[in-house]
């Protein structure tokens, strides 16, 4: 009995899979094994963070290096901590995020030989135009901080370990304020990307901390402003590792090699600074 | 409601216009989903079937564990399959991470245990309905599942709706397996994802009527088919 | 078309039991060709529903012997015999599809397939719904579509478990006189029937049941005008069994013929 159950529902199963096969023959490039890149061999992954993602910097700089190269970059964008841990697994070629004490700990655990410093932008603290903090203007974002804890205004944290997460817990540090002692009262953290936290951020009428580029590129700020940029405290350096080979000899190194070098180069420059928003540049290399 | 209506303009106009990206992300879509749906399938039915016409100790356990695992949240399921199939895990050599093959094994965990339990549900009380008049016919046991399969396949179509609707709707797991890396494992309901976290609700709405409308269609055709074959059988 | 009868049917001492009840005791009988109808009768709960399926193959006896005359394989005792069932399971396809399906598993030639199924259907009455899904017609027609079904392989042996008994009147005297063809057809007739004023008009020889045993077995004419059996009396007098009992002991039932409403239930 169990014998006959088996051939005849396997029969039915194959039937449907013959079928569906038809259709998926019809699918360009229906290959199940592959990706549709499947012609384009040589490509590598990049772990980044959201933030490079979520300001389109990708979609502007990667075409300019397939057509020079010829590689294609496929980019898996989480936050900076989810990003380590995935090149820490040997699951990306290249790590290119915002946190230079982890990125340092990444080289000195040996999973890349060097980091290189890419470009940098700045965070800003951003909120309703309302301002119920009185914060707009102000010079020190610590003291930022401390006037929005003390006004018990509403803030909203990634809290995802993330490079704007660590920096702004940097920032709480410096203004002696423990905000995760009012965790679910009027500091909340979403445990979200950046423009999820945004989203959020718009909703509630929240204070937030978030990069730049993020934030130009966001579409939905509805009343929110820019209230406090330009502490030298704020400013968010990127750097770019190439996943060390000894740890993983499977890493593609040279084609990773080749991108950073592409980066780091007059015209790999020149494709992160013209990147623009409004006329205004997102990224900006070191000179 | 005025982002619900901008977002019904913006889905017709991207039917309308139909770009490329639209139909690459629409393809992958339906690719891995329909892939993961015939591979949950051919696992599903015989399991189902087994379920179905055979009594073995432990077959209880088993039942009840397919009808939970048809709960299975599918962040938890990517997180898994992420963990197996990571450079560090073991099918890491495979190289499968962040391509379309590791979503379909993503969906396909997720959708077997509802091809299991629902297939299993309707081949079990056909049985139970046609059993006395297939053994007083002299049927022989091949004879009645094929009965039994022809005769309930309104109902195991329907199953594997139920499956497709899962696969196709869900982020959670083929964003941790696939990363959602443009051109490559982007699928619809990622880049729904990606453009709310952009703040670009219109565009995300919109992408997610356009899901639906897909939705909406695959299933008006099968009930359709349905509809068709039945107006001739009748249940 | 196929050989010789397979009857008689001989069983000796059969027993069945039902969650640890004995619903079937000692039955010893056997069923020839002649006469060519037998009816069973008897309360709910006689087991005359389970004896038919013994017969029949549907379920083992537990204890006894059940044996065809003719040694034959499985598969030819099976296409020598069919059963109607008192509610009709039809399958999900048109009243034609129906027929095929038998005639398929009984392994006729796909050749004769579509003229003895139509040539069924005929007989039944039920031509003009061939294309009908068989569930869509009515209780009437869906049972004379079973018993086309029975028929359509040409069995030896035919059994029926109350067909008519959800049947309203002139439906029931459609099936009646169904029967009767195929019995002058020659087929034989095992048959359970509720309704006595049937049994007068169908029986040639009855069989009266009551809690698992045989308790008579007579020609159709001397069953009505001489039981021998006090209960079997009772019966045809259309007084329910246990009622009497309770009466007579006074509430104060003893030993196996002890019954309750669960037994009564039980058809």
């Amino acid at each position: 009995m169990i014998k006959f159950s088996l051939s005849v529902a396997l029969a039915f199963g194959l039937g449907l899979g013959a079928i569906m096969s038809l259709i998926m023959g019809l699918v360009p490039g229906g290959s199940i094994l592959n990706g549709p890149n499947k012609t384009t061999d040589s490509f590598i992954t990049v772990a980044s963070t959201t933030s490079t993602q979520n300001s389109g910097l990708f979609d502007h700089i990667l075409p300019k290096f397939k057509a020079t190269s010829g590689i294609s970059v496929r980019v898996v964008a989480v936050g900076t901590g989810a990003a380590i841990r995935l090149a820490q697994a040997g699951d990306a070629d290249v790590l290119l995020v915002h946190h230079q004490a982890s990125e340092e700990k990444f080289v000195a655990d040996g999973f890349a030989a060097k980091r290189y410093p890419l470009m940098h932008n700045d965070f800003l603290i951003v909120g309703p135009a309302s301002d119920p903090a009185d914060i707009k203007g102000m010079a020190d974002s610590a003291a930022a901080l401390s006037k929005i804890a003390t006004a018990k205004a509403a803030f909203t944290s990634r809290g995802d370990e993330s490079g704007t997460h660590k920096r702004e817990r940097g920032l709480w540090a410096s203004a002696g304020v423990d905000p995760t002692a009012y965790s679910g009262a009027w500091y909340r953290e979403t445990g979200s990307g950046m423009g999820t936290t945004l989203n959020t951020s718009a909703a509630m009428g929240a204070y937030t901390l978030s990069d730049r580029g993020t934030w130009l590129s966001f579409a939905n700020k509805q009343n929110m402003i820019a209230l406090v940029e330009g502490d030298p405290r704020l400013r968010n350096d990127y750097g770019v590792l190439l996943v060390s080979e000894t740890k993983h000899p499977h890493v593609k190194t040279r084609l990773g090699q080749i991108f950073i070098d592409w980066l780091l180069s007059e015209n790999g420059k020149a494709a992160i600074n013209g990147y623009k928003i409004k006329r205004q540049a997102l990224f900006h290399t070191a000179a | 409601m005025d982002v619900i209506w901008q977002a019904t303009l913006a889905s017709f106009s991207m039917l309308m216009t139909l770009d490329d990206r639209l139909i690459e992300v629409i393809l992958l879509s339906l690719r891995v989903s329909l892939t993961a749906l015939v591979i949950a399938s051919l696992i599903g039915l015989p399991i189902a079937a087994c379920l179905a016409f055979t009594r073995f100790p432990g077959r209880k356990i088993i039942l009840v564990s397919f009808n939970a695992m048809m709960g299975l949240p599918p962040v938890v399921v990517g997180l898994v399959v992420y963990l197996l199939l990571s450079r560090s895990g073991p099918f890491g050599v495979f190289n499968l991470l962040f391509t379309p093959t590791a979503m379909i094994i993503a969906q396909v965990v997720l959708v077997t245990p509802i091809i299991v339990s629902l297939c299993r549900e309707s081949l079990e009380s056909m049985r139970r309905e046609y059993h006395d008049a297939l053994r007083s016919l002299g049927a022989t046991p091949a004879q009645a599942i094929s009965v039994l399969v022809w005769d309930g396949r309104f109902t195991l179509a329907t199953a594997h709706l139920a499956g497709f609707g899962r696969a196709i709707a869900e982020v959670g797991a083929v964003m941790i397996v696939g990363g959602n890396i443009d051109h490559v494992t982007r699928v619809m309901t990622t880049t729904i994802a990606l453009e709310a976290s952009k703040g670009d609700l219109v565009v995300a709405l919109g992408l997610g009527v356009v899901l639906v409308l897909l939705s909406l269609t695959i299933n008006f055709l099968v009930y359709g088919v349905r509809s068709l074959g039945e107006a001739k059988v009748a249940s | 078309m196929t050989g010789a009868s397979p009857l008689p049917l001989r069983l000796e001492s059969v027993g069945l039991s039902r969650s640890g009840k004995n619903v079937l005791k000692d039955v010893t009988t056997t069923f020839a060709v002649d006469p060519p109808k037998t009816v069973i009768i008897g309360p709910n709960g006689a087991g005359k529903s389970l004896l038919l399926q013994v017969c029949h193959g549907l379920i083992s006896a537990d204890t006894g012997i059940v044996d065809w005359a003719t040694p034959q394989n499985a598969r030819a005792l099976s296409r020598a015999q069919a059963m109607v069932f008192q509610r009709p399971i039809l399958f999900r396809r048109s009243a034609v599809a129906n027929l095929i399906l038998a005639l398929k598993i009984a392994g006729f030639a796909k050749s004769e397939w579509r003229d003895r199924a139509d040539g069924a259907l005929e007989r039944t009455g039920l031509s003009r719904h061939a294309a009908t899904p068989a569930r869509s017609l009515s209780f009437g027609e869906q049972q004379r579509l079973a018993l086309a079904r029975a028929l359509v392989v040409e069995p030896k042996v035919l059994f029926l478990d109350e067909p008519t008994a959800s049947l309203d009147p002139a439906a029931a005297h459609l099936v009646e006189s169904l029967i009767d063809e195929a019995a002058t057809s020659g087929v034989k007739i095992i048959m359970i029937s509720h309704d006595l004023n049937q049994t007068r008009r169908l029986a040639d020889e009855i069989i009266f049941m009551h809690r698992g045993r045989i308790k008579e077995r007579a020609p159709a004419d001397q069953f009505f005008t001489r039981p021998e059996n006090d209960l079997a009396q009772a019966f045809i007098n259309g007084e329910l069994l246990w009622r009497r009992r309770r009466s007579i002991f006074d509430g104060a039932l003893v030993d196996d013929e002890t019954c309750s409403s669960e037994d009564f239930n039980k058809s």
